[in-house]
């Protein structure tokens, strides 16, 4: 193995042959559900979750228009109460965050400079728990038993004693099954990271978005536990006759809240962080420079990933609790504007001393900046305790996360989507359709959010099915309603955009941007391998400062092997052969599927998936005739 | 098409007309949140109108055309935007630590209301509505009502918040921000309202099916009108002298609803349902959701979940002239 | 649109499901409170509410009146038995409720007092309540086998 400035070009149409047989997934149904290609997983994750975001769009459409006249009969409240639990949970749990992660899965292998994740079969596990994941609730949904207490379910609303049937115990399950898959895809993109970058990608060249992607799953890894703890001891409570909420036996209401918070808090930022890695990149490519200030940058992520586990007790302000202990918290939800602001700031520098040229992607990423800063601002406002007392649980917190939450994740998510679309699928999207549905989301979204912050301040709380005529809310609610049938429209150009694109763009080429980073580097969509030669990078920006890299010669091309790295400085460490296809990450997540889904039932559950899973996963690492990989240190 | 659009804007320009209720204080509490508001909107305009300028700025510089390939770095312009971003970091630190001793301040503000001798009103939140207790230490003394909290004008009053199911949430806007009423701890909330009015409120924690229609009032009077409201309360139900009402009663008493409501001087005293001992003396009927009127007590009387499904009381199925006696005599209960 | 989604998922899985989670707030089927994990919640509120554990004990363990959660059902354990007892009383102490509580009230106090035994589907029971606890809950009771005509009381 060694480092070549250029390869022979025999030698490299060779390579890319073997290669191309080496990491080919086989064909048909059994190498659809068997793949662990990261491109080919992290596709079908991207579009789960968009199908995810559609359903529970539609939720939200329905809950406008029940809430577009006062007292309106079209939906009562058992349906109402599904409807905003199941929405509010679909976005959590099954759009935002794993659609931020599968951005990751795909795009930080090719921005890295390497061939695949680090457990490519974990991967493939990770999408199929997801997907049973979210079937359960939408199923659970459509059988009138969809959880019914709101996405974060207090007790004792959603105890035993009040929550009658099996409905919480489904959204309690569903939450731990699916939030395996967020920890599998963040210790995947953890490990990927630190130990498969290519030579020379020291940890301050590596690409911004690389360095969201890395402290929003190390977030993930510090985060998802708690919740998955809070559902579990929810679900024993009601199932097994535990106490943990009961005051009665020594349990406590408040703790619910607190563990649910814990996780809920840094669940906002795991969303909101790999939004601003897009935007970073977005502007790279479209101011023509690279962003301002990275150290400032790099430091503003890892702050926020430190600062946002200290925040959640500021969603507990009305609960009574001592002046000491809200003042702390008011003083560090009010400090992590610092961290977004330098963000902010830099990438404001980066726009103002750039050669901008606008194009839909970017287009996006500016509307990201408008909204979020009008996001943030109201969540300084909610940040501080008086103002708080008035504003939480009503509309205007409704305004303020959707304000941060859309257009602070979504927006720059469909413009990296529209970014990277040339890369995923060969062809360039329509770029009057991408302006169009930008403008359109854009008006639809300040129509249907902004006037909330009014309804909020008029007395108006959430998680109301209607609303009394005299209340003067109406004209707000049907405002927001009408914004939202714009948004609507909206998502649906996006949509046809995208579902124009494979068939009828233009084909796009390696680089149709001009951008700066690896992923540029590789054709259209990308081979299975990624390279034909891992790349040796120098700089920040790789494709711009060198467009003919060195790279990387000798690894085997007949079993699937990757370079493994120095966490810090990147230097070549060993060589090190992945797994390729297997059925067995379905099998097991279908084993511990049905050990959730009777465990929802009976105890026994557990048993019965301990059992299926002792099956499947010696069935998954039994050892094969691994092939011979090379760990001596080797220098290049 | 614009006959819509017009309709659209009207209306909410109508919502636009008057402030909302909680930038309208009518008391101490909800003014200092109000004057404090104001400061965060200021400072929050002032923020986005120099970012949206900055943002707007970058964008008229914009370029057509082609991406061109990226231009060298120019260390001079690195300097001053280096000195700009710092500069702008800085500021946003003092601005946010201004907004923090401002909120620490108006919470202490909001903390030290209060005198020795408040008043004190205990409100347990029930699903779907309001128990209101005015302690005494003499037990016949207590008044209990339901759903409206009538408050002296310009005294403060302590309210006593916890619940009895699930978590709910007190909140009246244009007197105070809102409080969680658990059932487990003890909370409490204070307020004073500085003007005569009603006041409405509503459950701010989304406790069940009826959530939506929680609501209260609380009503502050002159201090004279208060006492004499407070003793009028003490009183039992007047004696019914009309065979009618007289029947109504008997309905009353033989029928279910004796098994959950209580009219004081009656043998009535379930604690299950709100105290309807002076059921005609309020404003509202179901928790804030019907008006005090006949006959939208034979509504809800009638078929209570067709006004609030998912409520807990059943309906009254009675012949049609017992059941006019009883609307009859729970319409006269003042 | 919906439900015909999920009568179709229904009639698939052929589950309870449907029936178990609904919500019937208004009168229309009183008997089938039993099949509804809401109703049989319902009764427990009852329960509560009306002081039946004052007699029956807290969780039907007995007191002044006999246990509801063992196999001995003096008057008969089948719905209408039990629909009787609570609504025309029995003798030796058993106050005659008719005329106080509603019919789909009175049902669901009969889906709730069987379950103190263990009688309808386990899916439909009540989970443990927020109180002190001193009986295993409804869904933990395993079924008894009370003779389903009557029991006659012990004589003395």
């Amino acid at each position: 193995m060694s480092v070549v400035a250029a390869p022979d070009r025999d030698g490299e149409a060779h390579d890319r042959a073997a290669l191309a047989l080496t990491w080919a997934t086989p064909r048909g149904l059994r190498g659809w559900l068997s793949t662990a290609n990261h491109k080919a997983v992290a596709t079908r994750y991207v579009v789960s979750a968009f199908v995810f975001f559609a359903l529970a769009g539609v939720l939200a459409l329905i809950m406008r228009l029940q809430l577009a006249w006062p007292e309106s009969r079209l939906i009562g409240p058992d349906l109402y109460n599904q409807i905003f639990t199941v929405h509010g949970s679909t976005m959590m749990f099954l759009f935002a965050v794993p659609v931020m992660e599968a951005m990751g899965i795909y795009l930080v292998p090719l921005m890295i400079g390497t061939r695949n994740v680090a457990f490519p079969r974990m991967n493939a596990f990770g999408y199929w728990t997801y997907l049973i994941g979210g079937g359960l609730l939408w199923i659970a949904f459509l059988l009138n038993v969809g959880p019914d207490t709101g996405w974060f379910s207090y007790v004792p609303l959603a105890g035993p004693a009040y929550a009658a049937g099996k409905r919480v115990d489904i959204w309690a399950q569903m939450i731990t099954f699916t939030e395996i898959a967020a920890l599998v895809a963040g210790v995947e993109i953890v490990v990927t990271t630190l130990k498969f970058r290519c030579p020379g990608m020291s940890l301050n060249r590596i690409p911004l978005l690389v360095w969201a992607m890395l402290v929003m799953a190390l977030m993930v890894i510090f985060a998802m536990p708690a919740i998955m703890i809070a559902s579990t001891m929810l679900a024993m409570d009601r199932l097994v006759d535990t106490h943990f909420f009961n005051p009665a036996e020594g349990g406590d209401v408040l703790l619910w809240q607190h563990l649910f918070w814990f996780f809920g808090h840094p669940e906002v930022y795991i969303i909101f962080v790999p939004a601003t890695g897009f935007v970073s990149s977005l502007i790279t490519a479209f101011a023509r420079r690279p962003i301002f200030g990275y150290p400032a940058m790099v430091l503003a992520l890892i702050s926020t990933g430190f600062l946002g586990f200290g925040l959640w007790v500021h969603h507990m302000f009305a609960t009574g609790l001592p002046q000491l202990g809200e003042s702390f918290f008011t003083a560090a939800s009010m400090m992590i504007a610092i961290p977004s602001g330098i963000q902010v700031f830099c990438w404001l520098a980066t726009l103002r001393s750039g050669r901008i040229v606008v194009r839909a992607p970017l287009l996006f990423a500016l509307g990201f900046i408008a909204l979020f800063v009008l996001g943030g601002l109201t969540g300084v406002m909610v940040a501080a305790v008086p103002f708080d007392l008035q504003a939480h649980d009503t509309y205007f917190v409704v305004a303020h996360f959707h304000y941060v939450l859309v257009g602070g994740a979504v927006f720059p998510l469909l413009g990296a989507i529209l970014f990277w679309l040339p890369k995923m699928t060969g062809r360039m999207p329509s770029e009057s359709l991408g302006r169009w549905s930008f403008a359109v989301l854009f008006v639809g979204f300040n129509l249907t959010f902004f006037p909330m912050h009014r309804l909020g301040l008029a007395g108006m709380p959430r998680r109301v099915y209607t609303y009394l005529a005299q209340t003067g809310w109406a004209g707000g609610n049907l405002l927001a309603s009408a914004g939202a049938g714009v948004m609507a429209v909206g998502v649906l150009l996006f949509a046809a955009n995208i579902a124009w694109t494979p068939g009828r763009g233009t084909p796009a080429g390696a680089d149709p941007w001009g951008a700066d980073t690896l992923e540029w580097s590789v054709p259209s969509p990308p081979p299975a391998y990624n390279f034909v030669y891992l790349p040796v990078v120098e700089s920040r920006t790789p494709l711009w400062t060198t467009p003919t890299p060195a790279v990387v010669t000798g690894l085997r091309t007949d079993v699937p092997e990757v370079l493994v790295t120095d966490a810090i400085d990147a230097t070549p460490d060993h060589r090190h052969v992945l797994d390729g296809p297997s059925m067995w990450p379905l099998l097991t997540a279908l084993a511990s599927g049905i050990g959730v889904i009777v465990a929802i039932f009976t105890p026994w559950g557990v048993t019965l998936g301990a059992v299926l899973l002792l099956i499947t996963l010696t069935g998954w690492f039994w050892p094969r005739g691994v092939p011979v990989s090379d760990t001596a240190r080797e220098r290049a | 098409m614009t006959r819509v659009a017009l309709t659209l804007a009207l209306t909410a320009l109508g919502g636009c007309a008057g402030r909302p209720a909680a930038l309208d204080p009518a008391g101490p509490q909800a003014a200092r949140i109000a004057g404090f508001w104001s400061l965060l909107l200021a400072v929050s305009i002032a923020v986005s109108v120099v970012v949206l300028a900055v943002l707007l700025d970058a964008l008229a510089r914009r370029r057509g055309g082609s991406l061109p390939p990226p231009p060298a770095v120019d260390p001079r312009l690195e300097r001053r935007l280096t000195f700009g971003v710092a500069a702008a970091v800085v500021l946003t630190a003092v601005l946010l630590l201004f907004l923090f001793v401002a909120s620490l301040r108006t919470a202490r503000a909001l903390n030290a209301l209060g005198e020795p001798d408040a008043l004190t009103v205990e409100v347990t939140g029930h699903q779907w509505w309001w128990e209101v207790e005015y302690w005494d230490s003499a037990p016949a003394r207590r008044v209990r009502t339901a759903n409206e909290i009538h408050v002296p004008v310009g005294r403060p009053v302590l309210v006593k918040t916890r619940s009895a199911d699930v978590i709910h949430s007190l909140w009246a806007p244009r007197l105070a921000g809102k409080k969680d009423l658990l059932p487990q701890h003890a909370t409490s909330l204070w307020m004073q309202a500085d003007r005569p009015g009603m006041f409405d409120g509503q459950c701010a924690e989304f406790c069940g099916h009826q959530h939506a229609h929680m609501r209260l009032t609380v009503v502050a009077e002159a201090p004279e009108a208060f006492q004499t409201w407070l003793a009028h309360q003490r009183t039992p139900a007047a004696e019914p002298t009309e065979p009618a009402l007289l029947h109504g009663r008997e309905v009353f008493l033989a029928g279910p609803c004796a098994l959950c409501h209580t009219i004081a001087g009656t043998t009535a005293a379930a604690r299950l349902g709100p105290d309807l001992t002076h059921l005609a003396s309020r404003t509202t009927l179901a928790a804030g959701t019907l008006p005090n009127d006949l006959g939208a007590l034979a509504a809800w009387l009638v078929d209570p979940q067709s006004v609030k499904p998912g409520v807990h009381m059943p309906p009254a199925a009675l012949p049609p002239r017992d059941f006019q006696a009883l609307v009859a005599y729970l319409g006269s209960l003042r | 649109m919906r439900r015909a989604i999920g009568a179709l998922l229904c009639a698939a899985l052929a589950t309870t499901a449907c029936q178990r989670e609904q919500r019937r707030f208004s009168d229309s089927r009183p008997r089938d409170a039993e099949r509804s994990a809401w109703a049989v919640a319902e009764g427990k509120r009852l329960y509560q509410a009306f002081n039946c554990d004052g007699c029956h004990g807290r969780g039907g363990g007995g007191g002044m009146g006999p246990p509801l959660m063992d196999a001995a059902w003096i008057y008969g354990v089948a719905p209408d038995n039990v629909y009787a007892s609570i609504m025309r009383g029995r003798p030796n102490g058993m106050p005659a409720f008719g005329g106080r509580v509603t019919e789909s009230q009175a049902w669901q106090l009969v889906a709730y007092v069987r379950s103190l035994s263990g009688q309808p589907s386990r899916g439909a029971r009540p989970g443990r309540d927020d109180h002190m606890q001193v009986r295993e809950s409804e869904q933990a009771r395993r079924a008894e086998r009370p003779v389903a005509a009557g029991t006659p009381k012990p004589g003395r």
